[in-house]
């Protein structure tokens, strides 16, 4: 396995990371309208993720980093090509998280409000626009000799990834509501368990059918086991929320992203982003990397930083354990 | 839709826009969280209550400062590859390092123990929640100093060499690119720079409230230690800003000569103080200098020559080729001179003010206060009057604005200042925009960042300015008693959060 074999797989893990857990912080802005009665409920949700959610963004920023140092020529590729949704995305995650910081810092139910909302719309957006930038990506873009993208914004609307962009939105709202389940307590979480069967049966739909298209296109048998894997665990979370073995069913929902960026990488591999205009300018894992120095380099800091990171924000999980309820809400502003 | 602009017009100027406002956050970001920790590990070793009410206070102002820091730092880490592709392509194998490691090392620490930091107060022991505040401070030095190394690399690009193959440079030292003096002498002139503009912050709204005679015991230490900060950091800026100057004379003569609208060298070179000119024609047609001092700023020596926009601009076609390599002139000299300018103005009102709040030395004792009194402002042996005493609070308050004035000028003297090169004597701004990206979609984008930004703004302010004059929290029981165990307390399972959003 040479060096940008490596970091194709360091690029999958940052990019799972990130899916994995600003998915369920997606999931529970999204759940903000879809389960919250009220407004102390609504406090109750974005406060399971308020410790957390500016170190889950991190996974995006390193994301990014990473593509820059270990594939330039992806990177200039990819967010330059995909610039109007980039765009947007960019857009939503910096009004998200001043929404999360601001909005209880003045007692006005107007201004709380607008910022709920945006919570809302911030968190939906994104998750959904995810998905269609990656089921772009898997799919292959209309990339010329100079790798650079000749497509227009229409082009990235296509079925396939509009139908990526859906899986992305129901399976963090899926992983969002059985995070809620494990880390609310009193009325809250017993719907969070009831919504859960909810949207992970429309989930288990919309991933059944993106994934079998990927494969039935450009799946080989390693990538039929991580869909396979995919869907099984997804079922598995379903059973685990119905009994409410809340914890399992957390793992499960974070295995099947797990395996379904998996799946993902796998049909792309060795192609980082597949040109449909000439398979020749495709960008590959040769074509588009750095050198083996800078790779090198690279290589021994994932190595030591991205253990010692899991260490300390998994450290965080543990010390926000507690159950949150709306008894634990106090007064409305700071 | 093409606008008669050069393709690279609008990408520079959304990259400006974006960059500046990012950078009033961060270096006001660095020093509250440096500030912030000094004041709470004091609480932690005295147990004086003031100290806890300063740490939360300013701890408060820290945190919304350090949402808008965040939130347009994520643009930053995506626009190189948005609008400057052939960029990324270019420099990405050596650019794209220190980024990386910008956010493995340093964000993942920043964002991560913030939230344990803001959220913690009724989780975590006294010491770990300090040390939680530190993490984060270690986390925002970490994260500029891997991107001055990366900004360093494009004034002056060391250890890489040229691919001819892949037309692309590729690293071959990154140590070197990490420790050359261009590096540290940007990063001590930044830090620096980073904590006079938070002791401005600081001194400028202790002086509001001091004016007004309220919250004395907590705004009267804040004002110390503030006018302290001030001062060791406006001195260090002014020492780091002559050391970086004088590195930048050895490596981008244009950039210099064009701050001091040099046109042609000369021996001993003179220190422009004013100057108006023709920029087409290439020569000052109005100009007060100071003989010999730029000789003196540039090589330490009142005597040396220092070469001239007209001569550099000769020597660097000579060197690469036809073309124009001289930046906008008039930028880059007022831009120099508005730097230094607010920069040295802010050091000089918080000088003044820590001599006249002194506490005791060459202090008449008639004079001392005590803790719960407003200082007298002595210049020499009585109080400055009433009115004097009131326009220095005042001059106090507004200083707070002119070291993010100065910072703002730096940044764009600096990089205006090496224009035409992007990466200098390597890779030129025109050469560097996205080849696949409409005019129109730059708009688009410049559009909406700056629609955006300019709503943050006025939200951001008005915040600012509520917690401001809400002044320091009084302490609840919580606040004195801290739990003893990780988690939280277990008696404590039905008690309200100490914090929530």
């Amino acid at each position: 396995m040479e060096l940008h074999d490596v970091w194709f797989v360091l690029i999958a893990v940052l990019w799972t990371g990130y899916f994995f857990l600003e998915g369920f912080d997606f999931g529970v802005g999204v759940l903000t309208r879809l389960l919250a009665r009220n407004r102390p409920e609504k406090r109750v949700l974005i406060n399971t993720i308020g410790p957390v959610w500016d170190g889950n963004e991190v996974w995006l920023l390193s994301a990014g980093g990473a593509t820059f140092a270990a594939f330039p020529e992806w990177y200039a590729t990819l967010f330059s090509g995909f610039y109007l949704p980039l765009l947007v995305i960019l857009v939503c995650l910096i009004v998200r998280g001043v929404a999360f910081e601001y909005r209880a810092k003045r007692p006005e139910e107007s201004w709380q409000r607008n910022w709920e909302t945006a919570i809302f719309w911030t968190s939906l957006i994104p998750a959904f626009l995810w998905g269609v930038a990656f089921g772009n990506i898997v799919r292959g873009v209309k990339i010329d000799q100079d790798f650079n993208y000749a497509g227009g914004v229409l082009d990235l609307l296509n079925p396939y990834a509009l139908l990526g962009g859906l899986v992305t939105l129901a399976l963090f709202t899926f992983h969002g509501t059985v995070f809620v389940g494990l880390k609310t307590v009193g009325e809250i979480r017993e719907r969070a368990r009831k919504l859960a069967l909810r949207v992970g049966l429309v989930t288990a739909l919309l991933a059944l059918a993106f994934l079998g298209w990927t494969q039935s296109d450009r799946g080989d048998g390693v990538s039929l086991v991580a869909a396979v894997a995919a869907v099984a665990s997804l079922a598995l979370a379903l059973v685990a929320a119905r009994a409410g073995r809340e914890g399992w069913a957390f793992s499960l929902s974070g295995l099947t992203i797990v395996a379904t960026v998996a799946m993902l990488f796998l049909t792309l591999f060795p192609n980082v982003m597949p040109s449909t205009l000439n398979s020749d300018w495709s960008l590959t894992v040769t074509n588009a990397s750095s050198s083996p120095y800078t790779l090198k380099i690279m290589t021994w800091c994932a190595a030591v930083a991205t253990p010692v990171v899991m260490v300390y924000q998994g450290w965080t999980y543990w010390v926000f354990r507690k159950r949150i309820g709306t008894q634990h809400i106090a007064d409305p502003v700071h | 839709m093409d606008l008669a602009l050069a393709p690279e017009t609008l990408a520079r100027w959304q990259f400006g826009i974006t960059t500046v406002y990012h950078f009033l956050f961060v270096p006001l970001t660095i020093s509250l969280a440096a500030l912030t920790a000094g004041l709470q590990t004091a609480w932690v070793r005295t147990e004086k209550e003031k100290y806890l009410r300063a740490t939360k206070f300013w701890g408060k102002l820290f945190l919304i400062n350090i949402a808008m820091g965040v939130v347009t730092g994520i643009v930053q880490e995506f626009q190189f590859g948005m609008n400057w592709s052939d960029y990324s392509r270019f420099v990405g194998d050596v650019f794209g390092a220190p980024l990386a490691f910008e956010a493995l090392i340093a964000f993942f620490f920043e964002s991560t123990f913030i939230g344990l930091w803001i959220f913690g107060w009724d989780k975590l022991p006294k010491k770990i929640h300090l040390a939680c505040i530190w993490m984060v401070s270690i986390g925002t030095l970490l994260s500029a100093y891997f991107i001055l190394a990366a900004n360093s690399w494009m004034q002056h690009p060391v250890g890489y060499r040229i691919n001819g193959e892949k037309g692309r440079a590729e690293l071959t030292d990154f140590w070197l690119v990490l420790t050359q003096n261009t590096t540290l002498n940007q990063v001590f002139h930044s830090f620096s720079a980073a904590f006079l503009t938070g002791g401005a912050f600081m001194v400028g709204i202790a002086a509001f409230h001091l004016l007004r005679k309220k919250h004395i015991p907590v705004m009267r230490t804040s004002l110390r230690l503030g006018l302290v900060t001030v001062a060791v950091g406006g001195l260090l800026t002014a020492v780091s800003g002559d050391t970086l100057g004088k590195v930048m004379y050895e490596q981008q003569p244009m950039k210099m000569a064009a701050a001091e609208a040099l046109w042609d060298g000369e021996k001993p070179a003179p220190f422009s103080v004013f100057a108006y000119g023709d920029v087409d024609k290439g020569h000052n047609k109005v100009a007060l200098e100071i003989p010999g001092l730029l000789s003196f700023l540039a090589h330490s020596d009142f005597e040396s020559y220092v070469p001239g926009i007209n001569d550099t601009n000769k020597a660097l076609q000579e060197k690469f080729g036809p073309g124009d390599y001289k930046p906008i002139v008039p930028v880059a000299y007022w831009g120099f001179r508005w730097m230094i300018g607010f920069g040295m103005a802010s050091f000089s009102i918080g000088l003044l003010g820590l001599w006249l709040t002194r506490k005791k030395f060459l202090l008449p004792a008639a004079w001392r206060t005590g803790e719960d009194e407003v200082p007298h402002l002595v210049l020499f042996r009585k109080p400055l009057r009433p009115r004097l005493t009131r326009l220095y609070w005042l001059v106090a308050v507004w200083t707070m604005a002119f070291p993010l004035i100065a910072n703002s000028w730096g940044w764009i003297f600096t990089e205006m200042g090496r224009q035409p090169w992007v990466v200098y004597g390597l890779f030129q701004t025109r050469d560097a925009v996205s080849p696949g990206v409409s005019q129109a979609e730059v708009l688009t984008s410049m559009i909406v960042f700056t629609t955006l930004y300019a709503i943050l703004a006025v939200v951001e302010v008005k915040l600012l300015v509520k917690y401001v004059k809400a002044g320091p929290p009084e302490l609840t029981e919580a606040d004195l008693n801290p739990p003893t165990k990780i988690g939280g307390d277990s008696r404590d399972a039905d008690k309200p959060m100490a914090f929530s959003y």
